[in-house]
């Protein structure tokens, strides 16, 4: 037996990418197929019933009929248009960072249902709670575990030492952190606070309930974020484009949100 | 591309490969295209070439709405006849062409040159936002109207503006997104439907 022609699936809209006159490719997360392409005819038209609900960052029910090269889009009901991830441009820009991530770390068609379910409950969790960046780091570091590029924070990753509770230092080559005798050798690596290596340990570890309800001063936000973003850029090997945008947020922020 | 009938005198091929280049012309259409012009006559061709060369020569960014144009500022910006308290923010030229077609719209006019894509890396900078910026903090502007597209990219542009625009005490508005003419009620999305509810209007 052939596998059928047209099959269904739910997925996330990662992004789009503009294909001849009025059509367009979006790349979609999906529960048990993983990431894949496929191509929205017409999208780009105003009477096109499929645009609204292909557009970036809603959760999306999809019929998928398959082409020689690209799959094609034949029919999409949205189940989840996030709407206030829509409306406040901070999480707009978070949520983007988030798909973005999930878009440059997995693989065409590979199944990987925790990223899926880990991408779907940080969106969400963009869209209603309000500390938007721890939302971010847990998201973060969950990623990396889920991909298979967790990093160390019980012991040394040079000697295999116990970690004193002293400043330690935070070395993305070593993947993870080396205690201060070892980091002399490590001219590339960091200092890493106290504070941070616990409040590391809590996101690769704790549930997202225990992380949000810890109190974090912007110093060890600002810290976190650093050394994450220095670990994702390492792994990835390329900048996170839409890490600027966010950059640019914090820039022009201040200014009262409004939509 | 550079398969493109190797057999055909060299000229011809070039042309072939030239048109091969443009937007939605796959290699069939590009030999089309060509012996079409080999059979055209002489003017014709000439036409053809001097205008692609004056788009390439006379065609500047005006200097006050960065809209495409032959004389600086452009026609629409010299206009004495506009309403010049409102200036429309587009993403593309090809937006104003569309509004002014409507006819409802007389106020001026503001090209972004694109939109804000943080996962393409284009972000505020690489858009005409600072030449916007400066034309509202000496002209005499009361309302900026938000007409980049209502997608996901359009929405993050427009409130980015809006965050930058609203300290200077100017009102600004964004066009309106419900259902689009001839439109079927039960395809409309979740986003569309509610946005629709919300602007709602008497009859």
């Amino acid at each position: 037996m052939t596998a059928p022609r047209i099959y269904k699936t739910t997925g996330i809209v990662l992004r789009q990418r503009r294909l001849g006159e009025a059509d367009k490719i979006i790349t979609l997360f999906t529960p048990n197929l993983g990431k894949l392409d496929a191509v929205a005819k017409g999208v780009r038209r105003p009477k096109s019933k499929l645009a609204g609900h292909v557009e970036p960052l809603t959760y999306t029910t999809f019929m998928l009929a398959k082409g020689r090269d690209l799959d094609i889009v034949t029919q999409a009901q949205m189940l989840d248009a996030s709407l206030p991830l829509r409306e406040d441009l901070e999480r707009t820009g978070r949520a983007l960072y988030v798909a973005e991530l999930v878009d440059r770390f997995t693989p065409e068609r590979q199944e990987n249902y925790p990223v899926f379910r880990l991408l779907l409950e940080t969106l969400r969790r963009l869209a209603s709670e309000q500390d938007l960046d721890i939302i971010l780091r847990f998201f973060e570091m969950r990623l990396l575990d889920h991909l298979g590029y967790r990093p160390q924070l019980e012991a040394c990753v040079n000697c295999g030492g116990a970690l004193e509770p002293v400043t330690n230092a935070w070395s993305v080559e070593a993947g993870g952190v080396l205690c201060p005798a070892c980091a002399r050798n490590a001219p590339l690596s960091h200092p890493l606070t106290v504070n941070a290596l616990k409040m590391m340990r809590l996101l690769q570890k704790g549930d997202f309930a225990a992380v949000a309800r810890v109190k974090t001063a912007p110093v060890l936000e600002a810290e976190l974020e650093r050394h994450l973003r220095e670990y994702l850029i390492y792994v990835l090997e390329r900048d996170i484009r839409s890490a600027h945008f966010l950059d640019t947020l914090r820039r022009t922020g201040g200014v009262a949100r409004q939509s | 591309m550079s398969q493109t009938a190797p057999s055909a005198a060299m000229p011809v091929s070039r042309l072939i490969e030239a048109f091969n280049k443009l937007p939605g012309i796959g290699p069939k259409s590009a030999q089309r295209l060509t012996y079409y012009l080999l059979r055209a006559p002489q003017e014709e061709a000439q036409a053809l070439a001097q205008a692609i060369l004056e788009v390439k020569e006379k065609i500047i960014l005006c200097s006050v709405c960065q809209n495409i144009t032959d004389a600086d500022p452009c026609s629409i910006c010299q206009d004495g006849q506009r309403d010049r308290t409102k200036i429309c923010v587009v993403e593309e030229p090809l937006d104003i062409l569309a509004l002014e077609r409507t006819g409802s719209y007389k106020g001026l006019y503001h090209v972004l040159h694109g939109v804000i894509s943080p996962m393409d890396g284009i972000g505020p900078d690489e858009l005409k936002v600072r030449e916007l910026l400066a034309r509202l903090k000496i002209g005499d502007v009361q309302e900026v109207i938000m007409a980049t597209n209502p997608n996901l990219e359009g929405e993050a542009t427009a409130m980015y503006l809006t965050r930058l625009i609203a300290p200077l005490g100017i009102r600004v508005t964004r066009l309106a997104r419900g259902l689009p003419v001839g439109a079927d009620l039960e395809y409309a999305d979740d986003v569309t439907l509610a946005r629709a509810l919300e602007g709602r209007q008497e009859v």
